[in-house]
């Protein structure tokens, strides 16, 4: 496996120093429920930025990688549709928890087609959302033109999401190598966009 | 001038190095934040030279009279035979007349700068020393709540000193580093568990097993949570720090619960140097809520 460079861990560092930033800061006047959702997701990422700095990139061998790395787009996509669509509210929570504990199941006890379709089910629909909730909300005039960043955001986290997912359940979509190369600057672009495209909201 | 810069490489080579740098600096930040909990005025510069000054002076001392007094054992195991007291650069007598000299004048100071922080000051130096290294250490692996006892003295002198008294508050910031030690030394003492055995000091691992020692770095760790989000809330942190130490604490206890699931020399050096980096934000949310 790539051994981590001090460049990698200075755009971990980084990223989790963003991340730490929007929990602490970034998440004023929204309704309780995308409040902690988001502080989850963030907090994944901060979390998880400190672990690979301390553990190095062996870190991802641990089985709950697939979990955690679905836990950030569910969690930032039931903020968003809780700030900004809450009348679906109820049904994209059902949706959210189901979908965690279908990847967690098939995680453990299936391998192959099966759980890269929950997975890709998963991810794709949350990365949907926020990917074009906020876009559309910029393109309606609902949020300034800054708030699509978080769109961008969730462009790059489903890549970067999907690349890892697809790598834990046997199906690379690209060789280890590579992906362990861009993860580092994927995650901090991807953390700076939410934090610049929530700064709007 | 060549005088000067020799005392100091001579300094460099034979003293520094008994201090032990990191657990030193960890322990003066505890201090600080625990004086900046109080929300105390930062432009009191002279307050606060005073508090790192006496702190950083007595953690010291009490870190070489430790090496000091340790030394036959560090000679044992293989992590410490490089320690100057061991290889023979520095001798005996050097560091204890150097550590007695820094402790009575970092006790000293701390005690002119106010009588009770000076008396807690004190009593961080006497329990690590005298209790901890001298008494208990190699009898028991118990000794470990006097070292965690001496650990959370920095940081209640340091509130003391901002408010004037003991309160709770202090007293539970306190309780975070004694319940946050057990994470920290156990997980090293499982690390470096043969070197203990060698020196026959009894840890943890040795004296119950792995697994008992797993689950009460578990246990100490939900506790050092605990404490420290009851200390937060009553030093009044805003709701964004509350929520930042939440997910760090949250981090600590995950990290603990897979050490005890599915153990790993991986995880259990992640886990200890996740608790360094979780006492030390934590201490820079206190230092952040003061100013």
């Amino acid at each position: 496996m790539k051994k981590i460079s001090v460049l990698d861990r200075i755009l971990l560092l980084i990223t989790g120093l963003l991340a730490a930033y929007q929990i602490s800061f970034g998440l004023n006047g929204i309704n309780s429920l995308s409040t902690w959702s988001y502080t989850v997701g963030f907090g994944v990422l901060l979390v998880a930025g400190l672990l690979l700095i301390i553990m190095g990139f062996e870190g991802l061998n641990n089985q709950s990688v697939v979990i955690v790395s679905a836990l950030i787009p569910l969690s930032l996509s039931l903020g968003l549709i809780s700030e900004h669509a809450s009348q679906f509210t109820w049904v994209y929570s059902i949706f959210a928890i189901a979908g965690l504990i279908a990847i967690g199941i098939t995680r453990y006890t299936s391998t192959g087609k099966f759980a890269a379709l929950i997975l890709s089910l998963v991810h794709g629909i949350s990365g949907l959302i926020i990917v074009f909730l906020p876009i559309l909300l910029s393109i309606q005039g609902l949020k300034p033109t800054g708030y699509s960043f978080v769109g961008i955001g969730g462009a790059l986290i489903g890549t970067g999401g999907l690349l890892l997912a697809f790598l834990k359940v046997g199906r690379p979509l690209l060789s280890e190598r590579s992906i362990l190369t861009v993860l580092p600057m994927l995650l901090l672009l991807m953390t700076a966009a939410f934090v610049y495209g929530f700064s709007f909201s | 001038m060549n005088k000067l810069r020799s005392g100091l490489k001579i300094i460099k080579r034979k003293y520094f190095p008994l201090v032990k740098s990191l657990q030193t600096a960890l322990l003066l930040i505890t201090g600080i934040a625990g004086y900046m909990s109080a929300r105390c005025p930062v432009h009191n510069i002279t307050t606060v030279l005073g508090l790192a000054g006496s702190l950083l002076l007595s953690i010291s001392g009490s870190t070489v009279l430790n090496m000091w007094y340790d030394r036959d054992i560090d000679s044992i195991m293989p992590r410490t035979s490089k320690r100057p007291l061991c290889t023979g650069e520095t001798q005996p007598k050097e560091a204890l007349i150097f550590g007695l000299i820094i402790s009575v004048i970092g006790v000293g100071w701390a005690l002119f700068l106010d009588p009770l922080y000076g008396v807690i000051i004190f009593a961080g130096l006497f329990f690590d020393v005298v209790v901890y290294t001298i008494w208990l250490k190699r009898r028991t692996a118990w000794s470990i709540i006097w070292g965690g006892i001496s650990g959370g003295m920095p940081v209640l002198a340091g509130r003391v000193l901002g408010t004037g008294q003991i309160d709770w508050v202090g007293i539970t910031l306190a309780l975070g580093v004694l319940f946050w030690i057990p994470t920290h030394i156990l997980t090293f003492s499982i690390r470096y568990h043969d070197d203990y055995k060698k020196a026959k000091v009894p840890t943890f691992p040795s004296t119950y097993s792995f697994q008992t020692t797993r689950l009460i770095i578990a246990v100490s760790s939900v506790l050092a949570t605990l404490a420290f989000g009851a200390a937060s809330y009553g030093v009044g942190l805003t709701w964004g720090f509350l929520r930042l130490l939440v997910v760090l604490s949250a981090g600590l206890f995950i990290l603990a619960v897979q050490s005890l699931r599915s153990p790993s020399e991986r995880i259990t050096f992640g886990l200890f140097k996740y608790a360094s980096l979780y006492m030390l934000s934590t201490m820079l949310l206190m230092f952040f809520a003061g100013l």
